[in-house]
């Protein structure tokens, strides 16, 4: 029966894509036939999260293997669609684009940092992990290094960079789920965390596996669809991606003309918060060393964070853990190389005077009338101050937040409802699906490195997998309340994330593999002080005030944290002895993708 | 024994310079094209700044087809010495 699942996924993906479209016009035709807003929004959210739960419960599993690394039978391809919904986060799909049509060119730092951070991936990591056979990132490090010293030390690691995404995710999920919905945004955490659970669950990575793909076709399609719809509606070119360039040029002659920069600075409303105005110019370069060591932050901790690591141990050999990456990159491009286009066309049709779609120049009146600004203007995402009171509307004037760009575009440029709907169900596939990657990253490690590895290595099976099961609920509940606190903005949580994983995992993991020499007391240095000197930086940057070494500011901490955890473990391991004959053979024999795993099927 | 040791050791040896050949590539469209983008931007191309274009697209895609080649000369390399593994059904 399984056997037959994995050689129909074709045939089963491709239907279900048949069906979400047919759903999507559907959608369309009830609009027509004057079916609300609201509505729409409602059975689109909802529909996708029933389907997800009906793919978590379909795929139920009592089975270590199953529910551990999904019996090890991914397919490179779906693997990589998996991943690349396992990695887009909510911050991905609603902020990027945002953050794009706000910061411009430096910006960019943020999408070459989560593409490039791949090639690492694939050059250096997973591979050998994948021929290590491990169920989880500490289980290497464990049993590389030896000890349950190094093993708990990699387990604390993952959870801290973990968790602080996962409330990220949860956060996301909750904005999206209390709009489409039009419940609190306390109870849409609640609500999103539900869905999120109901997914992973009972099936564990194998219920993740299938439910992951299912998102990942929701939220590509949602992301494309409404980009090249804008670009033919509003005759920017067929193909969206390649015919910017004009549009690029056009915003650097209006930021001239509309005065970008020169104008005096104007404060957005007091009560409307994290808005802001039009301040970088679209095309400038701005600081290299800024945009270089951003890139490198995300692309290091790309390579550490444990929910991706762990997408690459279901695969069924070496082979298709090495082609799945470069398929993840691939599914992974599609989207990123498309929200640069999408950010610039909207900043586009909000700038040039001679499209219909423009505000800036435009009467306050004519604006404050427009249905998509009194929209987001109700729910404090958008003001504007006609701060020189001449009744126009200047580039200074115009306030917004910049995440609502990729939600309000479809309305900017007058598509039907129906894309708007789709746009929120692409958010909530894209926040639920890495929240399911990381809760279930931070479970397993609790629950088979902690649990099963360290407490008590005789548990039998079905104890095993139910302790998990707890786990994975009262981690959900513990980051839904975090979340619900609402501590931290999506992207400042996210950039954390990395640079926490990178200052405590990357050397530990890359040395394991790359340098035969290395051993435990060079390991437990290296994660010890690369979490503790890059926490101690981040605290002493952003709560006390300490001045930034050269300019690493608290989204790039983890320059610092990994430099310290390199020199920690080389400067360690040289002093102590080199690791047995035993440890050096295991060392070899990941580095060939023949053979035996080195940790056993079931363990 | 010291057979197999042998092609174990070259096998890793052309591994590693496969490693060390990716990784500068990854360099230079990582760091080294964005350190000059000030310059590139200069430069227009498909009617972009050069170095906009760069970052928003070229170094994605160069990404991209870095890993597939990545891939195949990986496997090349792992059959030539032996060490990979029996072909998927």
């Amino acid at each position: 029966m399984q056997g037959d699942f994995i050689s129909n996924l074709p045939k089963i993906y491709g239907l279900y894509t048949g069906g979400f479209l047919i759903f999507v016009l559907l959608m369309a035709v009830l609009e027509q036939n004057g079916v609300s807003a609201d509505t729409i929004g409602i059975l689109f959210v909802s529909f996708t999260i029933i389907i997800y739960a009906t793919i978590g419960w379909l795929s139920r599993t009592m089975q270590v293997d199953a529910y551990y690394v999904a019996g090890r039978q991914v397919p490179p391809v779906f693997n990589g669609m998996a991943t690349a919904a396992d990695w887009m986060s909510g911050a991905s799909f609603v902020a990027m684009a945002g953050g794009i049509y706000m910061g411009g060119h430096g910006y960019l730092a943020f999408v070459v940092g989560w593409t490039g951070g791949y090639v690492l991936v694939a050059v250096l990591m997973a591979p050998y992990l994948r021929k290590f056979g491990c169920y989880t990132v500490p289980d290497f490090i464990g049993t590389r290094y030896g000890g349950n010293f190094a093993r708990l030390l990699a387990v604390l690691v993952l959870v801290v960079a973990s968790f602080t995404y996962v409330t990220a995710q949860i956060n996301a999920t909750g904005t999206i789920a209390a709009r489409a919905l039009q419940i609190p945004f306390e109870m849409g955490v609640w609500f999103g965390l539900v869905g999120i659970l109901l997914c992973a669950m009972l099936g564990g990575m194998r219920a993740v596996t299938w439910t992951q793909v299912a998102q990942y076709i929701v939220l590509i399609i949602a992301y494309l669809v409404p980009v090249f719809w804008m670009s033919n509606k509003q005759n920017f070119g067929m193909i969206p991606q390649f015919s910017y360039g004009d549009a690029v040029a056009r915003i650097g002659e209006l930021e001239a003309a509309l005065r970008l920069g020169a104008l005096e600075a104007v404060n957005a409303p007091a009560d409307f918060p994290g808005l802001k105005a039009l301040s970088v110019a679209h095309a400038s370069a701005g600081d290299a060393w800024k945009f270089v060591t951003l890139a490198a932050c995300m692309m290091l901790g790309t390579a550490s964070l444990p929910h991706i690591l762990m997408r690459y141990f279901t695969t069924r050999s070496v082979r298709s853990a090495r082609n799945s990456v470069a398929w993840s990159l691939f599914f992974i491009f599609l989207l990123y190389f498309t929200a640069p286009a999408l950010a610039t066309f909207t900043k586009l049709q909000i700038l040039d005077p001679n499209l219909a779609t423009s505000i800036i120049g435009k009467s306050l009146q004519d604006v404050m009338a427009l249905d998509w600004v009194q929209k987001w203007h109700d729910v404090k995402m958008l003001a504007i101050v006609d701060a020189n009171g001449d009744g126009i509307v200047q580039l200074n004037e115009f306030f917004m937040r910049a995440d609502i760009v990729v939600l309000a575009t479809p309305e900017i440029a007058g598509l039907p409802y129906v894309i708007s709907g789709l746009v929120a169900a692409g958010g909530m596939a894209a926040a639920m699906s890495t929240a399911d990657g990381l809760l279930l990253a931070i479970a397993n490690a609790l629950s088979h490195d902690l649990y099963y590895k360290i407490i008590d290595p005789k548990a039998e099976t079905r104890k095993r997998l139910i302790v998990a099961r707890v786990l994975l609920i009262v981690i959900g509940a513990l980051g839904a309340f975090v979340a619900s606190m609402k501590l931290t903005g999506i992207l400042g949580a996210v950039a954390w994330a990395f640079c926490f994983a990178m200052s405590g995992l990357f050397f530990p993991l890359v040395l394991g593999v790359w340098w035969k020499r290395a051993n435990r007391a060079g390991a437990i240095a290296g994660m010890a002080v690369g979490l503790g000197v890059g926490s101690w930086y981040l605290y002493q940057v952003k709560f006390v005030g300490m001045a930034p070494w050269f300019e690493l500011d608290h989204l790039r901490f983890g320059i610092v944290g990994a430099t310290a955890s390199l020199v920690a473990m080389v400067v360690v391991t040289l002093m102590t002895k080199a690791p047995d004959a035993e440890t050096q053979a295991m060392v070899d024999e990941i580095r060939i993708p023949k053979g035996e795993t080195v940790l056993g099927a079931s363990h | 024994m010291s057979d197999i040791q042998q092609q174990r050791e070259a096998h890793w040896r052309k591994t590693r310079s496969l490693m060390i050949i990716h990784l500068s590539i990854w360099f230079i469209f990582s760091f080294v094209v964005h350190w000059f983008a000030n310059n590139l931007n200069s430069i227009s191309f498909l009617d972009f700044p050069l170095g906009y274009y760069m970052a928003a697209q070229g170094s994605l895609f160069a990404f991209v087809i870095q890993l597939f080649v990545f891939v195949k000369q990986q496997d090349n390399i792992d059959r030539e010495f032996g060490m990979a593994e029996e072909d998927d059904k």
